[in-house]
């Protein structure tokens, strides 16, 4: 580590290009040896460092300072090493450190730490940077000021690493996906243009090679691990490529319908949000009083065949609401067991009518088991 | 990155922090960094042997640490940060243009001042940015008069959608903070009704004429503390039921929507799931839902409760259950 440290200053240190048999006189911690074998171990090590210090960002420039010098030499320019001044005042860093803090537990939570202290080690040296000296919390004074907002997001799909960094690369990856609602596993192909979070949860937008087309699939439908395919850069983006469009645009809106139901009072609270009450025709003395402990009552679309308005218990209202996808609504709807009738339109009243008979049929069982205490 | 990048990005980083909190406390600057003081002393340490070709005091990194207080007094090459990786860059750019993006946030104009200059300073580190995106999606007229009444410190009265017991509530509350976490967006305060410090998802207020700010300050008691949402915003608590259900193929996006604590993958490409939940009124929703596609292993009463409810739903349609296993009523 010593070593790293020294290598580093060193480059810094010289205007000079430094060839690697200087750098191995120069820098503390090299041995250069004087046997071959020797030699070759130096030469090692220094391949090995200089492969460190790119890695973490260290812009390593190489040349030869005489156009007689057939041997490469190394050199680090200051300013391509230094990150640029950046004054921020104390509602700005203030603001940055907001903004680092919106990855909780997610792979970008360490590097959005360590830049806001990059950003709090450079803005300060050039002047007051609003920093308590004491204890060090620049870049949380004024938090306050933000209205207590705090917001994070999650990234816990084991996914969302290697497609980041699938597409920080431009590397085209593999990977078993399971589409919503298939049991099956399909290998998938896929050129990375970004990952997204929209409504709280993670998608990778591509072009999918087997299919020929732009693809969206969400991080947790991801069945196994992702393997990178070819080499990096070789994705290329399309200049005009909107993420937030792609996935939010995926499953395109169904033909849209109007249902009539009947609300128990009280009840469907978030079903009658964004639905508008009907009135029924019908004087309240003809309903049946009660659905549930009368007799079974025919509550539908026969009156309405007749031109009159359908029959609603009086404990109910009468709403119209607008749908897409039926399945989906019915689903919604029979949650609410008895508090929501549907009057129409008939394949929702179907739907429903066949996950209630589901459900009926796959909780019979149940009726012996609970009454008995502690069976079974 | 490997143990050895990590250290040597956190040593070149270091320097040029402490030189910019001359005489910080040795812990404060190890929580800055993540890092136990110890570590940190060990960097220290190490730091101290480096320096330039020749070895020479006058060459080495000059630094002390005498009683817990820290001072850099010549840092060699090292006094400027090494500039931003695409790591960093991504991660602090794409979240930056994400807040930027909520409207009504105060404290938006240094955002964007800060944006603009943080832009710059990244160059071309930046530019895998534009494919990393975060959407907070929001409810922008709820927001800002939550927003408003935080930052005013005011009561406000919410018409407030209980989507568990499925009851619209009336209640005033004194707002704590704005959250965001999971991709939902919470008002955290000191709820008056429930006598105690509560969440309140910015989606199920009544629209926007379900929040109003009232003419009170906002006054919760010295009691009323934050909830850590660390491991999650759902807590189970000891009042909870355990459920576990078992999912065919076409009901497995339970698992990505409930809080479920625990999975367990079943032959067919079924899944078992263990969920907590303090109410039944969704639970019988969300079973009675699923139809066909879920089987409740426990609690064995969540199942007959399904079926009591299923029966009278069919009887209101004028139909009567399906004959179904030996226990079916006929």
């Amino acid at each position: 580590m010593e070593r790293l440290l020294n290598l580093t200053m060193c480059l810094m240190a010289t205007s000079r290009f430094l060839t690697v048999s200087q750098l191995g006189e120069l820098v503390e911690g090299y041995e250069p040896g004087v046997t071959g074998e020797e030699q070759e171990a130096f030469r090692r090590m220094f391949e090995r460092d200089k492969a460190y210090l790119r890695e973490i960002g260290i812009p390593l420039e190489t040349g030869a300072d005489s156009a007689f010098s057939d041997e490469v030499g190394y050199r680090i320019r200051r300013g391509d090493y230094a990150l640029p001044d950046i004054a921020l005042a104390p509602d700005e860093a203030a603001a940055l450190a907001l903004a680092g803090s919106l990855w909780s537990t997610t792979a970008l939570a360490g590097p959005a730490a360590s830049a806001l202290r990059k950003l709090a080690a450079g803005s300060a040296a050039v002047g007051d940077g609003g920093l308590d000296p004491l204890t060090g919390l620049d870049t949380l004074a004024g938090l306050d000021t933000l209205d207590g907002f705090e917001p994070r997001v999650d990234a816990t799909d084991p996914a969302f690493e290697p497609c980041l960094a699938a597409v920080q690369a431009g590397r085209a990856i593999r990977f078993p996906y399971r589409k919503v609602g298939e049991t099956d596993v399909a290998e998938r192909h896929v050129e990375p243009w970004g990952v997204l979070s929209w409504r709280g949860r993670w998608y990778l937008a591509g072009h999918d090679v087997t299919r020929g087309a732009p693809r969206v699939f969400r991080l947790s439908r991801f069945a196994g691990p992702v393997r990178p395919v070819g080499p990096g850069g070789a994705v290329r983006v399309p200049p005009d490529v909107d993420l937030h469009a792609m996935v939010s645009t995926q499953a395109p809106p169904d033909r849209v319908r109007t249902a009539t139901l009947a609300v128990r009072r009280g009840t469907g609270h978030a079903l009658r949000r964004g639905a508008r009450p009907v009135h029924a025709a019908c004087p309240p003395t003809e309903l049946p009083p009660d659905l549930l402990t009368g007799p079974p009552a025919e509550v539908g679309c026969r009156p309405a065949e007749a031109g009159r308005r359908p029959v609603v218990p009086a404990d109910m209202d009468l709403v119209e609401r607008e749908f897409a996808d039926t399945e989906r609504f019915a689903r919604w709807i029979v949650g609410s067991g008895p508090d929501v009738i549907v009057l129409g339109p008939p394949e929702l009243r179907a739907a429903v009518v066949a996950r209630l008979r589901a459900a009926a049929a796959g909780t019979a069982g149940a009726r012996e088991a609970a009454a008995v205490p502690g069976g079974r | 990155m490997s143990a050895a990048t990590d250290r040597l990005s956190r040593l070149l980083a270091l320097v040029p922090w402490l030189r910019a909190h001359p005489g910080i406390p040795l812990p404060a600057a190890a929580e800055a960094f993540g890092i136990t003081p110890r570590q940190l002393r060990d960097d220290l340490d190490l730091l101290f042997v480096c320096g330039l070709p020749g070895g020479a005091p006058g060459d080495l990194i000059d630094l002390s640490y005498s009683g817990d207080r820290i001072t850099v007094a010549d840092p060699q090459t090292l006094d400027r940060p090494l500039r931003l990786s695409v790591d960093e860059a991504t991660a602090l750019v794409v979240a930056a243009r994400a807040l930027a993006d909520v409207p009504g946030l105060a404290g938006r104009e240094a955002l964007d001042r800060a944006l603009e200059k943080l832009e710059k300073a990244v160059g071309a580190a930046g530019s895998v940015a534009g494919q990393v995106r975060v959407s907070l999606d929001t409810h922008a007229e709820v927001l800002a008069a939550v927003q408003r009444a935080v930052r005013q410190r005011r009561r406000v009265h919410l018409r407030y959608l209980v989507w568990s017991r499925d009851e619209l509530t009336e209640r005033d509350v004194d707002p704590m903070r704005v959250l965001v976490r999971e991709g939902h967006w919470y008002l955290e305060g000191w709820c008056h009704r429930a006598e105690a410090v509560r969440l309140f998802r910015l989606d199920r207020i009544d629209g926007p004429g379900g929040v109003e700010v009232l003419d009170v300050p906002a006054a919760p008691p010295p009691g009323a503390v934050s909830r850590d949402t660390s491991e999650g915003i759902y807590r189970p608590g000891p009042a909870d039921v355990r459920v576990v259900l078992e999912l065919a193929s076409p009901a497995r996006w339970v698992a990505d929507y409930y809080p479920v604590t625990g999975v367990r993958e079943l032959p067919g490409g079924r899944l078992e799931v263990t969920l907590h939940a303090r109410e039944t009124s969704w639970l019988h929703r969300l079973v009675l839902g699923l139809g066909a596609d879920v089987r409740v292993v426990e609690p064995p009463g969540l199942a007959a409760q399904v079926h009591a409810l299923a029966r009278r739903a069919l009887a209101a349609y004028g139909l009567d259950a399906p004959a179904g296993g030996a226990g079916g009523e006929r």
